[in-house]
């Protein structure tokens, strides 16, 4: 479960302050709202990429709010994409397996396994330079979840993809979220998108965080 | 020649060297006192190369950080010695002034403040975002960097390897005052033509001059090429 309490926080001039939710364990939460409302800002929080002010996040029934981004077990997927540029796609799958000290054997086994998941075995030996949208998006998400992450956090991931594309990955994220019982938070401006994919919807507007029913 | 390769190449590892986390530390944080970092790190670019040569020999001889604070204690010429004496083979003693480590000095001095801009250029034009990416996977601030920044922005440093590299070569005014113009012992191409022409031999001056012209477009075609080759890596 991801449990935010009453948090606030800063960056730069911009503050947003008393926001409160709660996406329960397996759910798919969607959090839409106005560009420059602060979603990124709430999201980059929950990561550990932002400093916050006060409140408390809860992942898991685990209070991370004073610990820094590598230790909350989260898989994050930024709008772009964000691929390491020098590295293929092979190497970016192994990364965080990698830094987080996994056997050689176990990578060599996760790699395949989770390029074969999510359609990416093709593409294993190429670097992100000259990759359509859609197969960033799924090296993105597939570098997220390589170190099986109880909680994935979605920045926009499919804002820059095209009609057909999009579909693809709504499924590919809804069916790989949903397998894995991995509790998700999801950004998006797209009303369809959040249809879609949200188990809860949640509105940033005017500094308050309302929350919505999918009908 | 070689006291020039030598100087000029240590001078362009220490000015990457430092570059690297100042260049970071400019572009990715905010922090109090950085307008006035930014401004100090422009000195020796907008100052006479003559003063800043005098700067250093005052620095260094004369007056040291604490004793502008009214404490007593040795210069850095002293300290240098002190620490590096005992290792100093027979015959040779571990000064600043008017010896090589002047020579290295007055040109990093330089050096190093364009090698900065440049880092800092280079870290302004990458996304933070990949960074993030990888502090959430695991790594710390230190291993991000090394892993995920620094392959990223070694075109950056390449280039700013190079500009520190030749413009170490170019440097002259500060060598003059800070580690003089003696013959075989300071003597660098840049202040060989100072010397050929104080005795009026033109000729070898301008022999020095092509030869330095010629080093600095044989060093710029070679990172070019080496640039367009680690491109070709970096893209497939």
């Amino acid at each position: 479960m991801i449990a935010v309490e009453q948090l606030s926080v800063r960056a730069g001039d911009f503050c947003i302050d008393g926001i409160s939710f709660e996406v329960p364990t397996g759910e798919h939460g969607v959090l839409m709202g106005k560009t420059g409302c602060g979603k990124t800002t709430i999201l980059e929080a929950i990561c550990g990429l932002k400093e916050v002010v006060s409140g408390r996040i809860t992942l898991m029934g685990r209070d991370v709010t004073r610990l820094r981004a590598g230790e909350r077990g989260i898989g994050f997927v930024p709008q772009d994409g964000a691929l390491f540029a020098t590295m293929t796609v092979r190497q970016q799958l192994a990364f965080g397996p990698k830094v987080q000290g996994w056997g050689k054997k176990e990578i060599e086994q996760r790699v395949p396994e989770l390029a074969e998941e999510l359609g990416i075995e093709d593409i294993l030996e190429r670097k992100p330079f000259g990759l359509s949208g859609g197969e960033r998006q799924r090296v993105a998400l597939g570098r997220a979840l390589a170190v099986r992450p109880k909680i994935i956090c979605l920045d926009e991931p499919l804002s820059a993809l095209d009609e057909e594309t999009h579909e693809g990955m709504v499924e590919l994220i809804r069916s790989v979220v949903k397998e894995h019982g991995i509790t998700a938070l999801h950004i998006t401006h797209s009303r369809r998108e959040a249809d879609l994919i949200a188990d809860k919807e949640f509105f940033l507007e005017d500094g308050k965080l309302v929350q919505g029913r999918v009908e | 020649m070689k006291l020039t390769l030598f100087t000029c190449t240590v001078t362009a590892l220490l000015s990457v060297m430092v570059a690297l986390p100042i260049g970071y530390l400019l572009s990715r944080y905010d922090f109090r006192g950085k307008a006035l970092i930014d401004a100090v790190l422009d000195i020796p670019i907008v100052l006479p190369p003559l003063v800043v040569g005098l700067s250093l020999l005052i620095l260094f001889n004369k007056m040291p950080p604490w004793e502008w604070l009214g404490i007593d204690g040795p210069s850095f010429e002293e300290m240098f010695g002190k620490i590096f004496g005992p290792f100093m083979p027979e015959g040779m003693d571990a000064g600043i002034t008017y010896k090589v480590p002047a020579v290295i000095l007055a040109q990093f001095t330089v050096a190093a403040a364009f090698a900065v801009r440049t880092m800092r250029n280079t870290f302004d034009q990458i996304s933070p975002r990949a960074e993030q990416v990888a502090l959430t996977l695991g790594c710390n601030r230190a291993q991000a960097f090394i892993r995920v920044v620094v392959p990223e922005a070694w075109r950056g440093v390449s280039t700013a390897g190079t500009l520190a590299w030749t413009r170490a070569m170019g440097e002259f005014g500060p060598i003059l005052v800070f580690a003089g113009t003696i013959r075989g012992r300071t003597e660098v191409l840049s202040s060989s033509v100072f010397l050929e022409i104080s005795i009026g031999n033109l000729e070898g001056a301008v022999i020095v001059s092509l030869m330095m012209v010629s080093i600095a477009v044989v060093v710029l075609i070679a990172v070019r090429m080496w640039g367009r080759e680690s491109r070709k890596k970096f893209v497939l």
